[in-house]
């Protein structure tokens, strides 16, 4: 761990201590994944004289694995497409119209992350039996679709909070009816606000375990079920070469958006 | 033009937006607002009519222990999570814009990292043939290998891990906005400094520290995959129980019950929440 010292005059106190070993707890354990997922072995051990990257071939070659990548493809965009659609519409419209029904209908949005995710799994899981949708594309799609709504509501509601509703009015008494006050004023002020919602809904369904270990099984694998799986039994090291891609992905994504000056942890 | 025209696209708009927001609405209210109700119908309806299942909280051992797993190791990582995270955004605000950087980039990020993949690391440094005690027994520093895992220790280790970005973050946001002028007047007016630190900055952050210690024992309560690994079947939570009824023993009713307890402490630990702060940008991630 670097030595911190950029902090001008302050010395290393008690708390400054506290917060780099907390760093450090935070992210040395992840980085184990790395050496794991080189080893040339096909169970789980550090690599001793040699390293490979077989692991990381598996995860291309081997027909689970590249079904599991595909599934968690197909529902995280099926589900983002839904659920940028359904907040987006919801977020600007309550904007919009400005009626007190609009906040407590905000709560009803906001549900499907307050709710255990244990108690909505069982739930959707009847529920779904009844609708004939269980280990479908559409059904976990749906599922994945309402647990990204929160995100993408929050997000487009957080940007238009900034933006002034007489300007859609100004656009409307310059002769634009609604639809082209929406697409030529109201939604290029928007567009990062849903975009940033659309990352939020593809992460949510991309890591979503416990309702698709209750809603699917053999038809649908998405990429948390096969790792859960992995776990369960003979732990694969493909795991690992999993885990090192993933964590790269994010510590690159988290430095630009840092670096940009963008607000990182909003 | 007539005068009627505006006024009736006007309307019309009006029409487009309240069919902007209620559709959602519906979709939601339809495909989980209903299936929810159902589970909680289902707690005082299955297998017959009458309050039997919750006579279990009463009776049953097994579900008594569970939910005293889960009350005690929710109350543990809470604890630590609040201590270690305090002292994390306290440096953070007193840090240079480089060092906060680089500590926010570190807790941003590792916030992102999914719970399987944590679980993942944590059972190859942890378990008996792991990292961590192959590293000491190597070093002849114990003759055989420490029980880190698939107890109560593998789990709270676990779950401070997860936990710890979601106080951070919100103690961070609160820590920045009192004013960094009064614990200098208190220093000018007397105090030691940890005088001024208790009477005057510890008081001003309790909402933060509330709040965050909400947060943070919502999501424990409920927590399924880090204690379901890192507890491997001997630490078993309330979430990892009701799926065993489902999965397992096909005991709806029961399940359906302690869906309905956590459901309600949850809502609970939520409206009191709503007291300190704003639960929207609470959840915002």
């Amino acid at each position: 761990m670097s030595a911190p010292g950029s902090s001008p005059a302050r010395g290393v106190t008690l708390p400054r201590l506290v917060a780099w070993l907390a760093a450090a707890f935070l992210l040395l354990p992840l980085l184990v994944v790395i050496p794991i997922s080189l080893t040339p072995e096909r169970y789980l051990s550090l690599p001793t004289d040699s390293i490979s990257f077989r692991h990381y071939g598996s995860l291309v070659s081997d027909g689970r694995w590249t079904k599991s990548i595909l599934d968690s493809l197909i529902v995280g965009i099926g589900a983002t497409v839904l659920a940028t659609a359904l907040g987006t519409a919801f977020a600007v419209g309550a904007w919009r119209l400005g009626v007190p029904l609009a906040r407590r209908l905000r709560l009803l949005l906001l549900a499907p992350i307050i709710v255990p995710p244990i108690v909505h799994a069982i739930a959707f899981y009847r529920a779904w039996a009844t609708l004939g949708l269980l280990d479908s594309y559409l059904g976990l799609i749906l599922i994945h679709a309402m647990k990204g709504l929160p995100f993408v509501v929050l997000t487009v509601a957080g940007v238009l909070a900034n933006l002034d509703p007489r300007l859609e009015q100004a656009a409307r008494s310059l002769g634009a009816d609604a639809r082209q006050a929406m697409s030529w004023v109201v939604f290029p002020q928007i567009r990062a606000g849903i975009a940033a919602g659309a990352v939020f809904a593809f992460i949510t369904s991309w890591d979503e375990t416990i309702v698709a270990l209750f809603v699917t099984s053999r038809a649908v694998t998405t990429l948390p079920r096969r790792i859960w799986e992995g776990l369960a039994d003979n732990i694969d090291p493909a795991i690992a070469a999993l885990g090192t891609v993933m964590i790269l992905l994010t510590f690159v994504a988290v430095t630009i958006t840092t670096l940009r000056g963008g607000k990182a942890n909003a | 033009m007539s005068a009627v025209a505006p006024s009736q696209s006007a309307s019309q708009g009006e029409r487009l937006y309240w069919l902007m927001m209620l559709l959602p609405c519906a979709f939601l209210a339809l495909l989980y607002v209903v299936p929810v109700l159902n589970v909680l119908v289902m707690s005082v309806t299955v297998p017959k009519p009458g309050l039997a299942n919750y006579a279990e909280l009463a009776n049953n051992g097994a579900v008594q222990r569970t939910l005293w797993t889960t009350l005690r190791i929710g109350a543990i990582t809470t604890g630590l999570v609040l201590l270690i995270g305090y002292a994390v955004a306290y440096a953070l605000v007193h840090s240079g814009p480089r060092e906060r950087q680089i500590l926010l980039g570190i807790v941003v990020a590792s916030f992102w990292i999914s719970a399987l993949i944590r679980a993942f690391a944590w059972i190859a440094l942890l378990q008996s043939r792991g990292i961590v005690n192959s590293a000491l027994m190597a070093t002849g520093l114990i003759d055989s290998p420490l029980s880190l895992v698939r107890n109560e220790l593998g789990v709270v280790i676990g779950m401070v891990h997860y936990m710890l970005p979601y106080a951070i973050l919100p103690l961070y946001t609160n820590l920045r906005g009192i004013d960094d002028r009064l614990v200098p007047a208190a220093r000018a007016l007397g105090a030691t400094p940890s005088q001024a630190f208790r009477w005057v900055f510890l008081p001003l952050s309790l909402p933060g520290l509330i709040g965050a210690g909400v947060i943070v024992m919502i999501f424990s309560l409920g927590f399924y995959i880090t204690p379901a690994i890192l507890g491997g079947g001997r630490i078993i939570m309330v979430a990892e129980f009701i799926s065993v009824q489902i999965s397992e023993t096909l005991r709806w009713g029961l399940a359906a019950m302690l869906a309905t307890v956590l459901l309600g402490a949850v809502l609970m630990l939520v409206t009191w929440l709503s007291r300190f702060m704003d639960v929207e940008q609470a959840l915002r991630k």
